[in-house]
C-alpha cells in the first residue's frame, strides 16, 4: 500500500454484497473511491472500481519464457560444448533428456518471478506493517470503502449521506 | 459472490458469520498451548530426539550400519523416500487441481494439506541426503563447476532431473501456501493483543491490507500457481518413477510407472489428509469447517485413486507374462510368491481390496472407519514401495548373488527420525498458524450457510434477489 495523506471518509459496511452495489452506485453520484479494503476477495469489486486489469500474467509469461532459455542454455552449453559426452550413445545434446529440467525451471521461474513482482506491485515486504490503515476490522469481518477528501469536488456530509445511503453502517473520518 | 444450488448441502455447517470464522480459526493460535498439544508435542521431540541420534550414527560410522548389501544396494532409505514424496502430493493437489476444476469443498483442508505437502517433502529430502552417505556432498548434485575439471553432472540422468523436480517443487509449493497465508496472518495481527505477537505475524503479513486491487492480484497469481502447480506435481512423481523405469532391472523397467506412481500418489497423500484432519478436527473443534461431506469427498478420491492402483498391479502382472521376457515373469512371480510374499500380499491387501469398502456410503460416512482405512492404505503404499525396490533387487540374474534383507537398528530409526520430524513440524503449524484458510472460507460460507435453507423439500427458497436473477453455480463476473 502507498504512503496515505490527507483526509478520509471511511465507509464500513457488514456486507459484501451490499458493498458490491455500493460501488456503482456511489460512482454514479459521483463520488470517487480511492479503495475498497474486504476480508476476502469480492468477485467484480475491481471492475466496479474501475480499476484496470492486473498485466501481472504478462510478466508471468516473461519469467516462464527466461526460466525455458536458462535451462536449454545451461545443459546444451554444459553437455554439447564445455565438456561434451556421449551416454548411451546418444548424441551429447539430445533434447528428449533436457525436457524434465527444462519444465522444472520454467515453473521455477515464473512462480518466483510472479510472487516477487507481486510483492513489489502491491507494496508488499517486511516492515510495510507499521503503515497505517483504515479500519482494522477489514481483515476480520467488515468492508472498508476509502474516500480522499481532497480528490474529490463533493462535500464531507453529500459524502457522507450517500454512504449511508448505500448501506453503509458507519462512517468515520480518518486523518494522515 | 456465488450462489450454490440450494439442492447441495452446506459446505461449512452451524450458520457461521464471518466473524464467527475469524473467531474459530484465530481461537487456537491465540490461546495458550493446551495441555493436550504440549504432551504430543513432548512426545515428537522424543522421536525427534532418537531419531536423531540413529542419523547421527548413520552419518558418523558410514551407511554400513544399515542392512544393505551388495545385491540389495536400494532398501528402507529409498523406500521412505517415495513413500514421503507420495503423501506430499496430496497437499498440492488439493490446493491447485481442485481450484482449478473449482471445486469449493477445498477451502477447509487446503492450508493444513499443504502444510503436510511441505513437511512431507522435508522428510523425504532428508533421506536422499541420506542415502547420499557423506551428505555434506550434497551440493555435487547441483550443476556447478567441478573443481576437478570442468565436468558436469549428468543431466541425462533421472537422478539429476529428481534433483530439480523436488527443490522444484518444494519451493513452488511453500511459496503457494504462504502466498494463502498472508491474508490470515494479516487478521491475526489485527486481532493480536501482545507486541511480539503483533510484530512477528505483521511481519510476515507483509503488510497486507485486503484491497480490491491486491485481491485482484492474489487471485490472478493464485490461479497461474495453480496452472503451474498442476503440472508440477505430476511431474514430481513421474520422474521419481523414472528413477526405477529408465533403469534396467526387471520390475523396474516399465513404461506403466509414470501414471501409476502418480495416483499411488494421490492415493497415499489423500490418506495421510485424512489422518490428520481427523485428530484436528476434533482437537481444535472444526467440525463444522471439515463436515462429514469433506470426509466423504476425499474417501471417494481414495476409492478412485486405489482403483488405479489396483489395476496398475494387475497390468504390471498381465505385462510381465504377456512380454515373454523370463526375467520380467520372474521378478512377478517372486513377487508375489517368493520370500517375500508377505509384503506383496500386504500391499495388495492394504491397497487393493481396502479401499473398495467405501463403495458403501455407511463405512465412507464413518469417522472411526476412515481413520483405520486411512492408516491401512499408508501401511500398504509404504510395502508397494518396498516391494518394488527390494523384491526386484533381491533375486538379480545370478542365482549365486542372490540376498534377502532385513532392516538393522539404524535403518528402523531413521525412518523414526522422519516422523519425529514430521510431527514436530505439523504440530508447530498447527499452534501458531491457522489451519483454516480464513479468507477463502469466508468466501464461500454465504453461498452454502446461513443464506440458504438447509435442507430444501419442493421449491427452491432462494432470497427475492436471486428469485430474480438465478445465478445458481456461476460467478458473478
Amino acid at each position: 500500500m502507498a504512503e496515505l495523506s490527507g483526509k478520509y471518509l471511511v465507509g464500513v459496511y457488514d456486507d459484501d454484497d451490499t458493498v458490491l452495489h455500493a460501488v456503482p452506485k456511489l460512482r454514479k453520484a459521483g463520488v470517487k473511491i480511492q479503495e475498497v479494503y474486504s476480508p476476502f476477495p469480492i468477485h467484480g469489486l475491481d471492475d466496479a472500481l474501475g480499476h484496470p486489469r492486473t498485466r501481472i500474467g504478462i510478466a508471468a509469461f516473461m519469467f516462464g519464457v527466461t526460466g525455458c532459455c536458462v535451462a536449454l542454455t545451461l545443459m546444451i552449453w554444459t553437455m554439447g560444448i564445455d565438456w561434451p559426452m556421449i551416454i548411451g550413445g546418444k548424441d551429447s545434446i539430445s533434447l528428449p533428456n533436457y525436457i524434465p529440467i527444462t519444465f522444472e525451471l520454467t515453473v521455477l521461474f515464473t512462480a518466483f518471478g510472479m510472487v516477487i513482482t507481486f510483492f513489489i506491485s502491491n507494496g508488499l515486504g517486511p516492515g510495510t506493517h507499521f503503515h497505517e490503515r483504515f479500519d482494522a476490522r477489514a481483515t476480520d469481518n467488515k468492508f472498508v470503502m476509502a474516500i480522499n477528501l481532497g480528490r474529490n469536488s463533493m462535500s464531507e456530509d453529500e459524502i457522507s449521506r450517500a454512504l449511508r445511503d448505500s448501506g453503509a453502517e458507519e462512517v468515520n473520518i480518518k486523518q494522515f | 459472490m456465488h450462489v450454490t444450488s440450494p439442492v447441495r448441502e452446506p459446505l461449512i455447517q452451524g450458520g457461521k458469520t464471518y466473524a464467527d470464522v475469524t473467531e474459530d480459526i484465530c481461537r487456537h493460535v491465540e490461546g495458550k498451548p493446551t495441555k493436550e498439544w504440549k504432551i504430543a508435542f513432548g512426545i515428537s521431540l522424543l522421536v525427534l530426539a532418537y531419531g536423531t541420534c540413529c542419523l547421527a550414527w548413520t552419518w558418523w560410522e558410514g551407511l554400513g550400519v544399515w542392512g544393505l548389501n551388495k545385491t540389495v544396494g536400494w532398501a528402507w532409505d529409498i523406500t521412505n523416500f517415495v513413500w514421503w514424496v507420495g503423501i506430499g502430493h496430496a497437499g498440492t493437489l488439493i490446493s491447485a487441481i481442485l481450484l482449478l476444476f473449482r471445486q469449493k469443498w477445498r477451502t477447509s483442508i487446503n492450508r493444513a494439506a499443504e502444510a503436510m505437502t511441505i513437511f512431507a517433502v522435508i522428510c523425504a529430502a532428508s533421506f536422499i541426503l541420506m542415502h547420499m552417505g557423506r551428505p555434506w556432498m550434497a551440493y555435487w548434485a547441483l550443476p556447478l563447476p567441478n573443481a576437478f575439471g570442468s565436468l558436469w553432472v549428468n543431466f541425462n540422468s533421472p537422478l539429476v532431473w529428481d534433483v530439480f523436480a523436488i527443490s522444484t517443487y518444494f519451493s513452488v509449493s511453500l511459496v503457494f501456501w504462504y502466498i494463502g497465508l498472508i491474508p490470515d496472518l494479516a487478521t491475526i495481527r489485527d486481532r493480536a493483543t501482545s507486541k511480539v505477537s503483533r510484530f512477528m505475524y505483521g511481519t510476515f503479513a507483509m503488510g497486507w491490507d485486503g484491497s480490491a486491487k491486491t485481491w485482484s492480484r492474489y487471485e490472478y497469481i493464485s490461479l497461474i500457481l495453480a496452472g503451474l502447480s498442476t503440472p508440477l506435481v505430476l511431474s514430481v512423481h513421474t520422474i521419481v518413477s523414472m528413477d526405477f523405469a529408465t533403469s534396467v532391472i526387471p520390475g523396474w523397467h516399465t513404461t506403466i510407472f509414470p501414471p501409476y506412481f502418480v495416483a499411488g500418489a494421490i492415493f497415499s497423500g489423500f490418506a495421510m489428509v485424512q489422518n490428520l484432519m481427523l485428530i484436528t478436527r476434533v482437537v481444535y473443534k472444526l467440525e463444522d469447517y471439515i463436515t462429514l461431506e469433506h470426509i466423504e469427498t476425499m474417501n471417494k478420491v481414495i476409492t478412485l485413486t486405489g482403483s488405479v492402483v489396483g489395476v496398475a498391479y494387475i497390468t504390471e502382472f498381465f505385462i510381465a507374462w504377456y512380454s515373454g521376457v523370463e526375467y520380467e515373469s520372474y521378478a512377478f512371480i517372486n513377487r508375489a510368491t517368493g520370500p517375500y510374499w508377505w509384503a506383496y500380499w500386504a500391499m495388495m491387501t492394504c491397497n487393493v481390496i481396502s479401499p473398495q469398502l467405501f463403495w458403501s456410503r455407511k463405512l465412507r460416512r464413518s469417522i472411526t472407519f476412515t481413520f483405520f482405512i486411512s492408516v491401512i492404505v499408508n501401511i500398504g503404499m509404504w510395502f508397494e514401495r518396498f516391494v518394488i525396490i527390494v523384491t526386484s533387487l533381491h533375486r538379480d540374474y545370478i542365482p549365486s548373488s542372490w540376498a534377502m534383507f532385513s532392516p538393522t537398528r539404524y535403518d528402523i530409526g531413521d525412518y523414526i527420525f522422519s516422523f519425529g520430524l514430521f510431527f514436530t513440524l505439523f504440530l508447530l503449524f498447527s499452534k501458531y498458524l491457522p489451519v483454516v484458510n480464513m479468507a477463502e472460507v469466508k468466501a464461500v460460507i454465504r453461498s452454502t450457510s446461513a443464506q440458504l435453507p438447509k435442507k430444501i423439500a419442493g421449491v427452491a427458497k432462494v432470497r427475492q434477489r436471486e428469485a430474480a436473477a438465478p445465478l445458481f453455480n456461476k460467478d458473478i463476473e
